[in-house]
Formats: C-alpha cells, structure tokens, sequence
C-alpha cells in the first residue's frame, strides 16, 4: 500500500490492465514516449512496448473510430482524450457508434471500451481546456459515464470500466491529478459502477456532487456543522449514467432535502435530471425544492474568470442554507 | 500535369542523423532578391526580431506566473513574418494558438496577445479593423472556417485571401481534409500555410503520416502543394506572395508547406527533453531564421551593428511597453462571465449575474469594478 495522486492511481490502474489482459491496448495523442501530458500513462510505453502503449496521429475521431474496429474484433482498447474539449471531433463515433452497436446489431456485437478524458477547470488551462460537459454523454443511452473523486476510487472505479461490457465515458477530474494522496493498495481491486458513495451521514440534506467538487463540498459543510450545527449527507454519485437512484431516494426520502453540486453549466446539466428525477420519486417527503449550484450558463470563461464561474463556497453555502430556511 | 510534378521546393532528402524523414536542403540567397525591396527585406528583420524579443519576454513572464500557459513560437519566425508580409491588409487569417505573431503584424496589439494569454476576456479583442479571426485551439479547426471566408469573398466578388495557418499535426484531422477538398472542388481563393515544426506536441511528422511531406497532400485535393524551407523568409514570402497572386487571379487554393522548428516546449507545461535531443535542436538552431537574415543583411550591406542595437532598444521598449499595459489592466470583472454570450442577454443570464454579484464580497465586488 503506499500513498498515491488520483493521476498515479490512474497510471496504476492502467498497469494493471495490461497485465491482466493482453488484449488490453491504450491509445491516444502523446500517450506513447511522452507518457501522456498528464503523466497518465508514464513509464507503460516503455514497460510494455509499442504495439500496447500507442502513439496515435492527431485525430480523435480516428482514435474513437478505430477504437470501435479494436473492440468489435476482440481487443480492449482504452482511448485517450487528451482533454475534454477536444473530443468533439470523435463525439459523432461515441454518438452514432459507440453508444449503440450493441442495439444495432440486437447484441451481435459489443464495443468493451474506456475512453478516458480529463475534465473540468480551474487549473488556470487555456482556453478550450476547461470543458465539463458530460451531460452530452450522460444524455446518450448506451454510454456508462464514470467520475471518481479521490484516488482509491479512480483505481478501483478504472479497472471495473475496463472489466464492462459496455462502453464507459471515464471522466478524470484535472483538478484533482495531484491534488492530495490517499492510501491506495498495490494490487487489483474494483469498485462496482453505478454505486454512489455515501460520503458522510446526515439527517438534515442531502449534497450530491461528483469529481473534484467532492472535496471542496465537504469543506463547505464542515463549516457549516461547525457554525449551523447541520447534520449533512454528502453523496459522491461516482457513476454518473446510469446513477445510483437508490442510495440518493433513500438519502433524500430521510432528509427531505437536497442540493446538487456540479460544475457544468446549469441548463440541460445533470442536476436538472437529478432534480427531477428526486421530485418525482421523493415528493411527498421534500420540504423544499430541489436547488442547484452550478456554473453559471455561459461558455466556460478564459482562466482569470473560472474561479467565478464555477460553484464557488459562497453559493454552494448559500443554496444549503436556502433549502434548509424553505 | 503530373500532380506530383507539382511538388515544388528544396529536395527531400533522408537524414538518419536526425532521425527525421522529413530533413532537407536549406536554401539561402546569396545575392539580393531583385524584386524584394531593401526596406521590406529589413522589415522582416526587425519583424523576426520582435517576435524572438517577445517571446523570450513572454517564455519569462510565464515561470514568474505573470502570464498563465504560453506556446513558444521562437524557431518560426520565418513562417509567421514572411505569410504575414506576402498579404495584403485586407486578407484575413485564421491563426493557431502558436501564430500570435501572425495576428500581432497583421494588426492585433500586443497587449491584448499577452492579456489572453492571461486569461483575460480582454485579449480576446480584436480591432475592428483587423483582418485576424481568433485562435482557434482545437486543432485544425480553423481550416475550414478559412475556406469558408475564402468562399465568401468569391462569392461578393471581393478583393480578399484567406490564409489558414496549420501544423504538422492537424494534417491527421478530419477538418484538414474537408477544408481542403472544399478549397479545391469551388477553386476558393485560400492559401493553406503549414509550419510543419516535425513534432505534434511529442508525436515526430513520420508518426503523424506514412508520406514524406505535408505538401505532397495537395494532389489529393488537385490543388498545387509547394515546400518551403521555413528558416529562408524569403523563400516564405515568395512562396505565399505566389499564392496569393494566384488566388486574387481566380486560380484557387495553393497549400504551402514551410519546414521549421520550435526551439521550445509545445507549451510552457510540455517538456520536450522527454522527446527529442538537445543535438537535433542544435542542429536546427545552426539555420536560425533571424541570423541567417542578419548575415544576409550584412553582406550586402544593409545592416551593420549599430542598426542592431537601435533595433533591439525599440524593440524593447516596444515589449515592455505592451508588458505595462497587460499588467496596469484593471482587475477582471466578473460581469464579462455574462456579456457577449448572446445579442441579448437573455433573462435567465440576467438573473444568473444577479446571483454572482450578490455573493461576491463587497471588497472583491469592488475591485472587480475598478
């Protein structure tokens, strides 16, 4: 066991992909020799060679395309996206393709694949950088879209994307690459999809968040214990389609509030699915409207405005405290 | 007409050395270029000299953390100056995220380069008057959008070249082939400038496509593709003035590919010791775009030392200047989230700013308003 970055649990968990399973091959922009602008992929080019570890020409939708063609005849390709902005010139393979060989072809044929993107802002990145738009992907039926918040889980979280048979959109959040170190055990282990994390218990609301807005949630309503004395229940929805409904229903239905945070714009964002998804199923115990804090529905800004635009403290207090003075 | 007749240029020539497919004969006036006057030859001096002062300017800006994440550009001088210096003020290019230089001596003011690459709203500005589209980051994505403006000047029968700047790299994107076919099925009066560096971030040209050359590609889209060597910014220039002449007479596309090299990292993030030796850079150094000017300069007779020093005082003073100004800009405002997202700010934009500015500390609220 030794302490490990999210982007190390990530490289670890890569490692052992290959290993387990020589089928297994990552491919993408600089994922080869230069080991990935992250360091995701460091050291694996030269441990296992060339024709696992691939250096692939400047195009996403040939990396999606042809990682289509490698998993409908028996590899396990994981592709690489070097950020989320850039994935649109591949969004027409995942679309079109990726979410939906296994009903085109009534199951004939299946596309096993993790296509891992780093995500989200606040790094000071250029612009383009800083995009967080998994709705689109949670909007297409078919996808498994995936978002840990700590390192234990991306390992284990990485390695049961790889171990699906369906697709899996796997979401690293680049604020958190190297943002902390958790103890993260050497060998293989998974941790299911589509099981949110209860992070902390409450009785008074329910928070739901995912990727680096966890952490900086959990700041938020410690100091709102200290000062409030609020008892809140934080929810890591880890898997962000298809999600968890059960734990966030049973959450609720106990509180009778809740909060979603995410750093997505507002309109059409995931927490406008939460939202209504937990009014329909927890009406009758709600005793306040479902709020949201969100970016605010603009393109995401150049670096010296993201602070601003994502949840900040301030509104992610301000939304808790609303719903709890309904 | 064989196409690949068209193929112009210095010879290919292997070079195992450096392990580049892609190495070539450097070509180098000896004498005068006849039809090039003294006074543009020494513009694009002093040209190449303020890009390499800027730059180094703005590499340091950036570890001091006064600008955030920079793309050298130091290397390409030569592309940048002689495209630039080939067109005219009414042709409109579409720069990549290195072509800063580009956008600045067509008529973009430093400091709004040095403000985006601040991440201020304000570097984003772009004169009225200025013939320059915004960076476009994604790769290749601005190919098409040259083709389109190209189109549109055919179509209203305007005097008017786009000139899309490109990469080794974007020759792999979809929007690169697409651009390219539509310049060539509506003959669109467009230059296709590639400053093939030899490496897409860490990925060498010989990974990036099975040809030798980016240039040869033009066949595929029957138009002419012409090689360069992109250290002679005379050889740019002639190649893109041709171009152009080219396109204003009706004659369509012309995809110019200039060889060159940058000296630096990808971006201040990347580190290129992971990819490639300090010998290979050295050796492109040794065809250095602004030294081989210089001595050209020199040996007949244009230039001397103390036209070197006056030179790099104003330029500067010049950097300095526009590093002031960057740097005296008042604090961002976080109104600028809302403004420009659509004609009109629709009510639910409105009531989002309202939001923000109510939960900014009065302290904060104030400075953002200067």
């Amino acid at each position: 066991m030794a302490k490990k970055t999210l982007v190390q649990a990530v490289n670890d968990a890569l490692r052992h992909a290959l290993q387990a399973n020589e089928k297994v091959v990552l491919l993408g922009e600089d994922i080869g020799r230069n080991g990935g602008v992250f360091r995701a992929t460091d050291g694996l080019w030269g441990e296992f060679g060339d024709s696992r570890v691939i250096d692939t020409p400047l195009a996403e939708a040939g990396i999606l395309g042809t990682s289509v063609g490698l998993a409908v005849n028996g590899m396990r390709p994981i592709p690489e996206i070097q950020f989320m902005g850039f994935i649109y010139p591949g969004f027409e393979q995942i679309v079109s393709h990726v979410a939906r060989i296994r009903m085109r072809s009534r199951g004939r044929f299946t596309v096993p694949m993790v296509v891992r993107v780093p995500y989200g802002g606040r790094i000071r990145a250029p612009e383009i950088h800083s995009d967080s738009t998994e709705a689109y992907f949670a909007h297409t039926p078919g996808l498994i879209v995936v978002s840990p918040s700590n390192p234990y889980d991306a390992k284990g979280l990485l390695l049961a994307a790889v171990e699906s048979e369906d697709p899996v959109i796997f979401l690293e959040p680049m604020r958190i690459y190297r943002a902390f170190r958790d103890e993260v055990p050497d060998d293989y282990y998974t941790v299911p999809l589509g099981q949110a994390a209860v992070v902390q218990s409450g009785t008074d609301v329910t928070v739901v968040t995912w990727g680096s807005l966890v952490r900086e949630t959990l700041a938020v309503i410690r100091e709102l214990e200290a000062e409030q004395g609020l008892q809140v229940e934080l929810i890591d929805l880890r898997t962000l389609s298809p999600w968890d409904e059960d734990t966030v229903y049973r959450s609720v239905n106990k509180t009778g509030r809740a909060v979603i945070v995410h750093e997505a714009v507002l309109h059409a964002g995931l927490g406008a699915e939460l939202a209504a998804s937990i009014s329909e199923a927890c009406m009758l115990q709600l005793e306040a409207p479902v709020a949201r804090v969100t970016g605010f529905d603009v393109p995401p800004p150049l670096f010296q405005l993201e602070d601003l635009h994502a949840p900040t403290p301030e509104r992610i207090k301000l939304a808790i405290t609303k719903v709890m003075t309904f | 007409m064989g196409i690949l007749d068209d193929l112009q240029g210095p010879v290919l020539k292997a070079n195992r050395a450096l392990q580049l497919d892609t190495a070539f004969e450097a070509t180098s006036e000896t004498e005068k270029p006849e039809e090039i006057s003294e006074l543009l030859l020494q513009q694009m001096y002093e040209d190449m000299m303020l890009l390499r002062t800027f730059d180094k300017r703005s590499v340091g800006l950036q570890r001091a953390g006064r600008i955030g994440t920079y793309p050298p550009l130091a290397g390409q001088e030569a592309c940048q100056v002689g495209s630039v210096l080939a067109l005219r003020r009414q042709d409109f290019i579409f720069p990549t995220y290195r072509d800063y230089g580009a956008m600045m001596l067509h008529g973009v003011p430093m400091e709004n380069i040095l403000l985006y690459w601040n991440g201020r709203a304000e570097g984003c500005l772009i004169p009225p008057e200025v013939a320059v589209f915004p960076i476009a980051v994604p790769i290749a994505t601005q190919l098409p959008h040259a083709a389109g403006a190209a189109w549109a000047a055919k179509l209203q029968g305007i005097d008017q070249v786009a000139l899309g700047f490109f990469g080794d790299g974007a020759s792999s994107e979809g929007d690169f082939h697409e651009a390219m076919n539509f310049a060539g099925v509506f003959e669109l009066p467009v230059v296709f400038f590639c400053e093939n560096n030899q490496y897409a971030i860490s990925v060498p040209l010989h990974k990036q496509t099975a040809v030798p050359s980016i240039a040869m590609k033009a066949a595929a889209y029957g138009m002419e593709g012409v090689r360069v060597d992109g250290s002679d910014v005379i050889a740019v220039y002639r190649a893109v003035r041709r171009a152009v002449e080219k396109a204003v007479a009706g004659k369509g596309a012309t995809l110019v590919e200039a060889m060159t090299y940058r000296y630096g990292p990808h971006t201040t993030s990347d580190d290129p010791s992971k990819y490639r030796s300090d010998d290979e850079v050295a050796v492109w150094k040794e065809r250095d775009p602004i030294d081989r000017l210089g001595s050209q300069l020199r040996s007949w007779g244009f230039w001397d030392d103390h036209k070197q020093a006056a030179l790099q005082s104003r330029i500067d003073e010049t950097v300095a200047n526009a590093i002031r100004i960057m740097e005296s800009a008042p604090p961002p405002d976080p109104e600028d989230l809302f403004r420009h997202v659509y004609a009109t700010m629709p009510a639910r934009l409105r009531r989002q700013r309202e939001e923000l500015l109510a939960t900014l500390q009065p302290n904060q609220e104030g400075l953002a308003r200067g």
